[in-house]
C-alpha cells in the first residue's frame, strides 16, 4: 500500500511548515509513530511522525524548504510497490493538491466563541462520537497548548478545547480568580454544548480546574486527566509565576518560559513574540495577577483538592524534571500515574506523542 | 487570533477603541471627515485615503475636519495636548511637514525639557509616508531621520496590521509628542489583529525572521522587502536574520547589538535617502559598539541622494528592492558558511 | 468719573504694573554686570497691557506669550522668585534653569510659555481654547504677540481657526512700534493690525495700551463675547517699550529723545496713579505702600537668584521626555 505523507496543520493558524531535518532516509524503515523528519512553524517545531508503518521510498521536499500544509513530504510503502506505481501516486496527489492549497486560508478547524455566564469563551471542537473529552489549559496559556495532542485524541472521539476565562481569546475580567470561577466557565460551556458527561483533561493550574469541577459536579466527570496538575500539593514555583507575571518585554520573558521546558531550544523569539501579544491585551495582565494572588499567593499553592482524585478513574502525567510543580505531587494518588523521565512542565507538547498515547488507552478503557 | 483585518482597518479600530475609551482623545486634520461646510454628506472621504472613514458618524464632536492651514491646526493640536486633551492629529502626507515644522520643533518637542519638566504634552501626529504611489517628489518622503533626529519626539513606523494598532493605542496614551508614520504602500496589507485593546510598546524591535548568517536590520515597508530577500538568500544557504525597528526614536540598540554579535554581518536597509539617515546612523552604532563582533564591512542598502522621482520606471529603482538587498548579502556573506 | 473696578482690584493692577516695572529695571541693570546669561527683552513700558488684559482671567483661562514675556508671566501670577531664577540660569528657576527669559512658563496659572519663536504662541492659544471647548469648561485662552508677529501665517492661521470653529480665543497685538528694529508703520501693510480682523469675521479692537483703564474695558467685552461662544476678537493695544529689543541695543532705530519723552508723558504706572489720585479712588499712601513692598520683592528675588544653586549635571539630561527608554 503507498502512503503520502503531508505537511501537518499544527494549530489554528498554521499555513505552511519549513522542512529542518529528515531523520530518515529513502529506503529505511518507519514505525508508526516513529518522528520521519522535523518541521519548523512560526510557532514551534517538532517531529512529523509516521501515521503508518512500512519503508519510506521517496523524500520530496528538501531541508529548509518551505511548504503549505497538505503539501507532500514523502511517500511510505507498507509492503510492495513498483516506481511506476509510486509515480502515478504522487502524481494523482500532485494534480489534486493545487486546489486543496488555495483553501488552505479557510479550511481547517476553526475556533468559536460563545457567551458563558456574560463572559465570552473561545473554544475549539475537533472530532465526533464517543464520550467528549474537554481539556484545559493552565496559567497563561491557552488551547493551542494542546496543540500536538488535541488532533490525536480527536481521531477517537470529540474533544473541545477551551481559552479559560482571562485566557487566550475569552473574555478577560474576572470576578473573584477563585478556581470556583473557572470551573463554572468550564460547567457553562459543557452546559452550552449540551454535554451531560465528558473526559476531562487539566494541564497545570488546568488540573486544578478539572478537579475542582469534578468536586462541583462529579456525575458529569467519567475521568480525570491530570498533567503535571496543580491542587495536589503546596510546591510552586513563585519566582517563576511572578516572572511570568511581571514580564513585559522579551528579555524578561525568555528566562520564564525556558523554565518551562527540558530543551530551552524551543522558547524561540516566536513564542516570545506570541506570549507578548498575549500578555500585552488589555485585562490579561490584570487577570493574571489576580489569579497568581488568588491561587499561588507567595509561590504555595493555596487550594489543595487531592481528597478529588480517586472519585473517578484517574490518570496523573508529570514529566520528572517538571521546574514548576514538582513530580512528587504525584505521589500517593488513587490513580494511573505516569512520570515522563527527563520531561518538563509542558511535557503535553515536548512529548506530546508518549502523552497522547497514554491518553489515548486510557481514555479507551474508561 | 485568526481575525484577519489590513493595516488602513487596524489604525480605524485603534482610533475608535481610544475614541470610546477615552474622552480626551480627539482627531483633527484636513478632510479627517469630508465634507465639512460642503452641501453633500459630511464623513464623504474619512481622511484622504478613507483610514478615518466611519470615526464622525460615532463621534461628532470630536473628528474635526480642519481648513487647509497646517500651522494653524498643529499648532491648536500641541496647545491642546499641553491642556489635557489627546489631540491625533493627522497632518496626511508627511511631506507637508514643510508647512509647520515649527509647531513640532520648537514647541511641542521642546516644551517638557524646555518648561523644566512641568509640561505633558500627549500628541499623536499620524501622516502617510514612503515611496511607490508614484507620488513624486512632494508626496513620497520618509524624513524619519529628520524626525529621529530631534529630541522630544518618538517615531513610530509599524510594517504590520498588528503593530499599528497597538503602536497606535500605545502613542496615543503616551504622554510624550509621537510621530506615527504610516506607509501608504502597506495600508492594504493583510495580519491578524486581536479584537482588544493592546499596546505594543515603543523601542522594541521585532525579530522577524531568526537566522545565523546576516544580520537585516530595517523597518517600515522594508520589513516586507527584506522578508523577500531573506526567503530568496535561504535558497542559496545564506540565513538572514530580519529586525523591524518598528521605532526608530526611542531606538532597540540592544537588540540589533545581540543580533550582529551572533551574525558578525549587518546590512541595513532603508528606504530613505543616504546621508544622515536611520542607515548612516545605525551602521555607526554598530561600528562602534560591536566592531570586534563584525566579519565583514557593514552594507547599506538605501534610496539614493535624489528626490523621489515621478515616473514608474524611475521610482521602481529608487526603492531598494529585494535583488539590492540580495546583492548586498551576498558581498559580505561568508561562502564557507554556505557549504 | 467714577470705576467699576473695586479698590482692590486697583490695588492688585498697580501692584502688577509696579511689580513688571521693578523687575524689569532691575533687570536693566543687573544684565550689564554680565552676571545674567543669554539675553533678556524687557517688558518695561507695556505694563497696562498685561495687566488690563490679566484682570479678566482666572487660572483656568491661558495665556500664550512671546519673547518679551515677563510681564505677561507676573500679571498671569508666575512666582516672582522663580522667574528671577530661571532668568539667571538656576535650578530653582520655574524651569529649572533650562528655558531661561523666552521659556518662563506655568501650565498651573495658565500660562502656556513664553516663547522664541515669533507668532508660534498664536495656534497653541487656539489649541488650549479648543481644549475647553471640548471639555465644555468656561475657560478662554489669550494669544499675545507684537506687530511684528502679527505678520506671521502662524497668527493669521490661529485667527482663521478660531473664527470659523468659534473658539473662546483672543488675539492680543501689543504694537508697539518696532519688531526688533524694523518700524511697524512700514512692515505692517494695513493702516491698524485691528483691521486685519475683518478678513477672520472678527471684531477688531483698538485700544490705547498706555491707559489701563481702556485696555480693562476693551478686554471685558472680548472675553465676556468669548465666554459666551461667540468666537475671539482682536485687540490692538498700542503701546512702547521703553528699552530696546533686547538689553544691549542701542535703539539707533529710535527717534531723537524718543524714550525720553515716553517715559514723562506716556508711563502707564503715572498716568494710572495720576487717575486714581484724581478721582479718589486711591491715595498717595497705598501707592507708596505698594512702591516698598514691591521694591523689597525684587531686592529679595535677585538676592536669592544670585545665592541660588546652578542646575547639576544630571540636569542636563532629565526630561526630554515624560518615559524614554
Amino acid at each position: 500500500m503507498i502512503h503520502t505523507l503531508t505537511m501537518p496543520k499544527w494549530g489554528l493558524s498554521m499555513t505552511e511548515g519549513r522542512i529542518d531535518i529528515w531523520l530518515k532516509q529513502p529506503g529505511d524503515r518507519v514505525e508508526k509513530g516513529e518522528a520521519v523528519l522535523d518541521v519548523e512553524t512560526d510557532k514551534i517545531s517538532s517531529s512529523v511522525e509516521a501515521p503508518f508503518s512500512g519503508v519510506l521510498r521517496r523524500v520530496l521536499a528538501l531541508s529548509d524548504e518551505t511548504l503549505p500544509v497538505g503539501a507532500l513530504l514523502g511517500v511510505v510503502v507498507e509492503g510492495e510497490a513498483s516506481d511506476a506505481e509510486i509515480d502515478a501516486v504522487i502524481e494523482g496527489f500532485q494534480a489534486g493538491f493545487v486546489s486543496n492549497a488555495a483553501e488552505a486560508e479557510t479550511a481547517g478547524p476553526s475556533a468559536q466563541k460563545v457567551e458563558v455566564g456574560g463572559r465570552l469563551l473561545r473554544y475549539l471542537d475537533l472530532g465526533e462520537g464517543g464520550t467528549p473529552l474537554v481539556l484545559v489549559h493552565g496559567f497563561g496559556g491557552d488551547l493551542n497548548n494542546w496543540l500536538f495532542n488535541q488532533p490525536a485524541l480527536a481521531a477517537e472521539r470529540r474533544v473541545i478545547a477551551l481559552d479559560l476565562p482571562g485566557h487566550g481569546e475569552s473574555g478577560k475580567t474576572l470576578r473573584s480568580g477563585e478556581a470556583a470561577e473557572l470551573s463554572e466557565a468550564v460547567l457553562g460551556l459543557l452546559d452550552h454544548l449540551q454535554l451531560d458527561r465528558v473526559h476531562l483533561a487539566g494541564h497545570s493550574m488546568g488540573g486544578l480546574v478539572a478537579l475542582t469541577v469534578a468536586e462541583q459536579a462529579p456525575a458529569r466527570v467519567v475521568s480525570l486527566t491530570l498533567i503535571a496538575s496543580a491542587g495536589l500539593g503546596a510546591d510552586i514555583n513563585g519566582d517563576y509565576l511572578q516572572g511570568f507575571a511581571d514580564a513585559n518585554n522579551r528579555n524578561a520573558l525568555k528566562p520564564q518560559l525556558v523554565q518551562l521546558f527540558s530543551d530551552p531550544a524551543l522558547v524561540t523569539r516566536q513564542m516570545l513574540e506570541d506570549m507578548l501579544k498575549f500578555k500585552r491585551l488589555e485585562g490579561v495582565d490584570q487577570a493574571l495577577r489576580q489569579l497568581n494572588g488568588v491561587l499561588f499567593d507567595g509561590g504555595r499553592q493555596k487550594v489543595d483538592v487531592r481528597h478529588v482524585v480517586g472519585r473517578q478513574p484517574s490518570l496523573v502525567i508529570w514529566g520528572s524534571d517538571d521546574a514548576i510543580i514538582p513530580a512528587n505531587h504525584a505521589q500517593g494518588l488513587e490513580a494511573q500515574v505516569e512520570i515522563l523521565p527527563g520531561q518538563g512542565h509542558m511535557v503535553q507538547l515536548e512529548a506530546a506523542e508518549q502523552v497522547n498515547q497514554l491518553m489515548l488507552a486510557f481514555l479507551k478503557r474508561h | 487570533m485568526a481575525r484577519k483585518i489590513s493595516y488602513q482597518q487596524a489604525i480605524n479600530e485603534a482610533l475608535a477603541q481610544e475614541m470610546r475609551r477615552d474622552q480626551s482623545v480627539f482627531i483633527i486634520g484636513q478632510d479627517v471627515s469630508g465634507g465639512t461646510g460642503s452641501p453633500g454628506e459630511q464623513d464623504a472621504w474619512g481622511g484622504v485615503l478613507g483610514v478615518t472613514k466611519g470615526l464622525y458618524p460615532e463621534f461628532p464632536e470630536r473628528v474635526l475636519d480642519a481648513p487647509l492651514s497646517e500651522v494653524g491646526y498643529v499648532g491648536m493640536a500641541v496647545g491642546a495636548a499641553t491642556r489635557g486633551m489627546r489631540p491625533v492629529c493627522e497632518l496626511m502626507f508627511v511631506d507637508f511637514i514643510g508647512c509647520c515644522l515649527d509647531q513640532l520643533l520648537n514647541q511641542a518637542a521642546k516644551f517638557r525639557y524646555m518648561f523644566g519638566g512641568k509640561t505633558t504634552t500627549p500628541l499623536v501626529i499620524r501622516a502617510m509616508y514612503g515611496a511607490g504611489l508614484r507620488a513624486a517628489a512632494q508626496h513620497s518622503q520618509m524624513l524619519t531621520s529628520m524626525w529621529t533626529h530631534i529630541p522630544g519626539l518618538k517615531v513610530v513606523c509599524p510594517a504590520t496590521p498588528y503593530d499599528a494598532k497597538g503602536m497606535l493605542i500605545q502613542a496615543i496614551r503616551d504622554n510624550d509628542p509621537v510621530i506615527f508614520l504610516e506607509h501608504k504602500m502597506l495600508y492594504s496589507l493583510q495580519g491578524e489583529v486581536p479584537e482588544e485593546l493592546y499596546t505594543v510598546p515603543f523601542g522594541e524591535a521585532n525579530f522577524v525572521r531568526e537566522g545565523r548568517d546576516v544580520t537585516l536590520v530595517t523597518y517600515g515597508r522594508m520589513v516586507h522587502i527584506a522578508l523577500e530577500a531573506a526567503a530568496n538568500l535561504a535558497r542559496q544557504d545564506i540565513d538572514c536574520e530580519v529586525l523591524d525597528l518598528r521605532t526608530t526614536s526611542p531606538l532597540d540598540e540592544d537588540s540589533i547589538l545581540e543580533s550582529v554579535e551572533k551574525t558578525g554581518r549587518l546590512v541595513v536597509i532603508d528606504e530613505s535617502n543616504p546621508r544622515c539617515s536611520i542607515a548612516t546612523d545605525i551602521s555607526a552604532l554598530v561600528a562602534q559598539r560591536a566592531f570586534a563582533a563584525l566579519r565583514a564591512p557593514i552594507e547599506m542598502v538605501t534610496a539614493p541622494h535624489t528626490p523621489v522621482p515621478f515616473s514608474d520606471a524611475l521610482e521602481d529603482l529608487y526603492i531598494p528592492d529585494a535583488a539590492k538587498i540580495e546583492a548586498a548579502v551576498l558581498k559580505i556573506a561568508d561562502k564557507r558558511n554556505a557549504a | 468719573m467714577s470705576t467699576h473696578l473695586s479698590t482692590d482690584q486697583l490695588l492688585h493692577a498697580y501692584t502688577v504694573m509696579r511689580t513688571i516695572r521693578d523687575f524689569e529695571e532691575r533687570l536693566h541693570v543687573e544684565f550689564a554686570t554680565g552676571e545674567i546669561p543669554g539675553f533678556v527683552h524687557l517688558y518695561a513700558g507695556q505694563e497696562a497691557s498685561a495687566a488690563g488684559v490679566m484682570a479678566h482671567l482666572n487660572d483656568d483661562d491661558c495665556i500664550a506669550s512671546n519673547h518679551r514675556g515677563h510681564g505677561h508671566c507676573i500679571a498671569k501670577g508666575v512666582d516672582v522668585f522663580g522667574m528671577m531664577a530661571e532668568i539667571y540660569g538656576k535650578k530653582t528657576g520655574v524651569c529649572g534653569g533650562k528655558g531661561g527669559s523666552m521659556h518662563i512658563a506655568d501650565q498651573e496659572k495658565g500660562m502656556l510659555g513664553a516663547n522664541g519663536i515669533v507668532g508660534a504662541g498664536a495656534p497653541l492659544a487656539a489649541g488650549a481654547a479648543l481644549a475647553s471647548k471640548l471639555k465644555g469648561s468656561q475657560g478662554v485662552a489669550v494669544a499675545f504677540f507684537g506687530d511684528g508677529g502679527s505678520n506671521e501665517g502662524a497668527v493669521f492661521e490661529a485667527m482663521n481657526l478660531a473664527s470659523i470653529m468659534k473658539l473662546p480665543c483672543l488675539f492680543v497685538a501689543e504694537n508697539n512700534g518696532y519688531a526688533e528694529a524694523t518700524g511697524s508703520g512700514w512692515s505692517v501693510a494695513c493702516k491698524d493690525i485691528a483691521e486685519r480682523a475683518v478678513g477672520f469675521g472678527m471684531p477688531g479692537v483698538i485700544v490705547d495700551g498706555n491707559d489701563f483703564f481702556a485696555v480693562h474695558a476693551a478686554l471685558g467685552v472680548a472675553v465676556e463675547r468669548a465666554r459666551r461662544g461667540e468666537g475671539p476678537t482682536l485687540v490692538e493695544v498700542k503701546l512702547s517699550r521703553f528699552y530696546g529689543h533686547f538689553e544691549g541695543d542701542a535703539q539707533t532705530y529710535r527717534g531723537p529723545d524718543e524714550v525720553k519723552n515716553l517715559r514723562e508723558t506716556q508711563d502707564c504706572l503715572a498716568l494710572f496713579r495720576q487717575r486714581c489720585q484724581a478721582e479718589g479712588w486711591l491715595d498717595a499712601a497705598q501707592f507708596e505702600r505698594i512702591d516698598g513692598e514691591v521694591a523689597q520683592l525684587i531686592e529679595d528675588a535677585v538676592r536669592l537668584a544670585k545665592s541660588d544653586p546652578k542646575p547639576q549635571a544630571a540636569d542636563l539630561l532629565s526630561d526630554v521626555y515624560v518615559a524614554y527608554r
